[in-house]
């Protein structure tokens, strides 16, 4: 089996991947603002400040869009598969994969559920409810 | 008083197109000897230059290439929206003094080096690279599928209403001899549908061609054009913003940034939607025009399915719209955005011949890039 392509954690990213060795979603809050952001970042995309926290995701999530892949754009795919963009509770839109779920349609609820990547890291996929 | 430097288009052409074998410095010169040439100008004029998507020194490699010395280069890489940027930004470069006659030109031969990749292009440092790669989608196409499946979803849009598009591009590109689907026959709404899925619910029709192509632009002052031979077309109005670069960072998959920078370009101009006689907007899948539609502010919020229905947009429809085919039947050589300006030009000189709009004097360009990532209008006019 082709691994996915996923590039290796860097040091901004480390400790977000670190997390999804334990099964735990991490989402970026920011002190000054309260603002919340993903993918991690050393800044705060609302005021700029640059202190920022974790907080453990609960997992519950809203469908936003989604579109079945037909064509393989890497051997690690096999067509046809969910691709989506979910929303999750606490606020921000991350891309992922639906699997396990029937028909997919938009503003459906998902909950996250984890595929173990080659290296220790687990890599977050959602599925229906 | 007339403005001597208003910033004006003063020549404009393709190169070769199509499947051409050739290199994409070869594309880019030969549009720029024909865009010269129509301007009645020459490489020894040029001082400005703006050009992108060549290597990673676009700017500096194309003035080696064609052996000038700019003072002033604009090399901004914005995917499909950078023609319309620099259009917006060699005005301002033009109208400060900074450049007398600015060379905007592309070259692509993607369809030639089977450069394209499904995936897109992936650079390994960038987020994406660990947050969205992983899990397969097509890029650009699974955005702009995400973006039409929203859309469908909150305005009640239909795949058959998306397929008109692309149906009204072939239809314009039957009337386009240089349109790489001008032999190819017109399509209909049901041959769109019958296509296949390629990320659900965009079929291979409503998606752009993949072809080589050049194409340039020659700005100078409206005090120089007036020694030249082709009626100058003055640049009203232009407007940017950008929005986003990863799939998941997209502000509102159907309200994109098309609004702000048509706003700037309508300001600009001191000119409305209702002042367009003829609108080139990009579109690199059927959806892509849909919400530039809405955003540009020719219909309603949710209303451009319907609006590109009964044949509006096409031949002989009361909103003529990418009359040269379009990316989806004419060309699209990884960045269309100087297509769209070329064909501005050609309609308000009245060059286009049976595809021709009458007493066109007001065009609109509006370039989208990346995945909705890019946006920038700009307004053109003639004085007849």
């Amino acid at each position: 089996v082709t691994e996915r392509p996923i590039a290796a954690a860097d040091h901004c990213t480390q400790e977000w991947w670190d997390a999804t060795r334990e099964e735990r979603f991490l989402v970026q809050r920011c002190v000054a603002c309260g603002t919340r952001q993903h993918y991690p970042r050393n800044i705060c995309t609302a005021c700029g400040a640059t202190e920022l926290v974790y907080d453990q995701a609960t997992g519950r999530a809203t469908v936003y869009s989604h579109t079945t892949v037909r064509r393989a754009p890497h051997p690690a795919f096999t067509p046809p598969y969910v691709v989506a963009l979910v929303r999750l509770e606490e606020g921000p839109v991350v891309l992922s994969n639906i699997v396990g779920a029937g028909q997919v349609r938009c503003d459906m609820p998902v909950r996250l559920v984890w595929e173990d990547l080659p290296d220790g890291r687990k890599l977050p996929l959602f599925t229906g409810e | 008083v007339t403005d001597a430097r208003a910033p004006v288009i003063a020549g404009a052409a393709e190169g070769s197109l199509g499947v051409t074998g050739k290199t994409i410095l070869e594309l880019q010169a030969e549009a720029t000897v024909a865009a010269l040439d129509d301007a009645g100008l020459s490489l020894r004029d040029v001082d400005g230059l703006f050009t992108t998507g060549v290597s990673r020194f676009s700017g500096p490699q194309v003035a080696e290439y064609l052996g000038i010395l700019p003072t002033w280069i604009d090399a901004t890489m914005a995917g499909g929206a950078s023609y319309e940027m620099f259009v917006g930004h060699a005005a301002e470069a033009i109208r400060s003094g900074r450049c007398e006659v600015a060379l905007i030109s592309y070259g692509n031969n993607q369809r030639s080096a089977r450069s394209r990749k499904l995936g897109g292009v992936v650079d390994e440092h960038a987020p994406d690279a660990q947050f969205e790669m992983p899990y397969g989608p097509l890029s650009p196409i699974s955005l702009y599928a995400m973006a039409a499946q929203r859309h469908m979803h909150e305005f009640g849009t239909t795949s058959e209403q998306l397929a008109e598009v692309a149906v009204a591009a072939r239809a314009w590109a039957l009337r386009n001899p240089k349109a790489f689907k001008h032999d190819a026959g017109p399509i209909t709404v049901d041959d769109v549908l019958a296509s296949p899925l390629v990320s659900d619910p965009l079929h291979a029709l409503d998606c752009c061609l993949i072809t080589d192509a050049g194409g340039a632009i020659v700005m100078t002052t409206a005090e120089r054009a007036r020694d030249l031979p082709k009626p100058p077309i003055k640049v009203l109005g232009h407007g940017e913003t950008t929005t986003n670069v990863g799939m998941s960072q997209i502000p509102d998959l159907t309200a994109t940034g098309a609004r702000v920078a048509g706003e700037r370009a309508y300001a600009m101009a001191g000119l409305g939607p209702q002042d367009v006689d003829v609108a080139q907007l990009y579109d690199s899948f059927t959806i892509t025009v849909v919400l530039e539609l809405e955003a540009l502010g020719f219909c309603g919020r949710g209303e451009a399915g319907e609006f590109v229905t009964k044949g509006r947009v096409a031949p002989g429809g009361d909103f003529p719209m990418n009359t040269s085919g379009g990316g989806l039947s004419y060309t699209h050589p990884g960045i269309f955005g100087i297509f769209l300006l070329i064909e501005a030009v050609r309609q308000l000189r009245g060059e286009c011949g049976e595809r021709q709009v009458p007493n066109a004097r007001t065009a609109l360009c509006h370039g989208t890039g990346g995945i909705l990532s890019t946006h920038s209008t700009v307004i053109l006019g003639v004085d007849r």
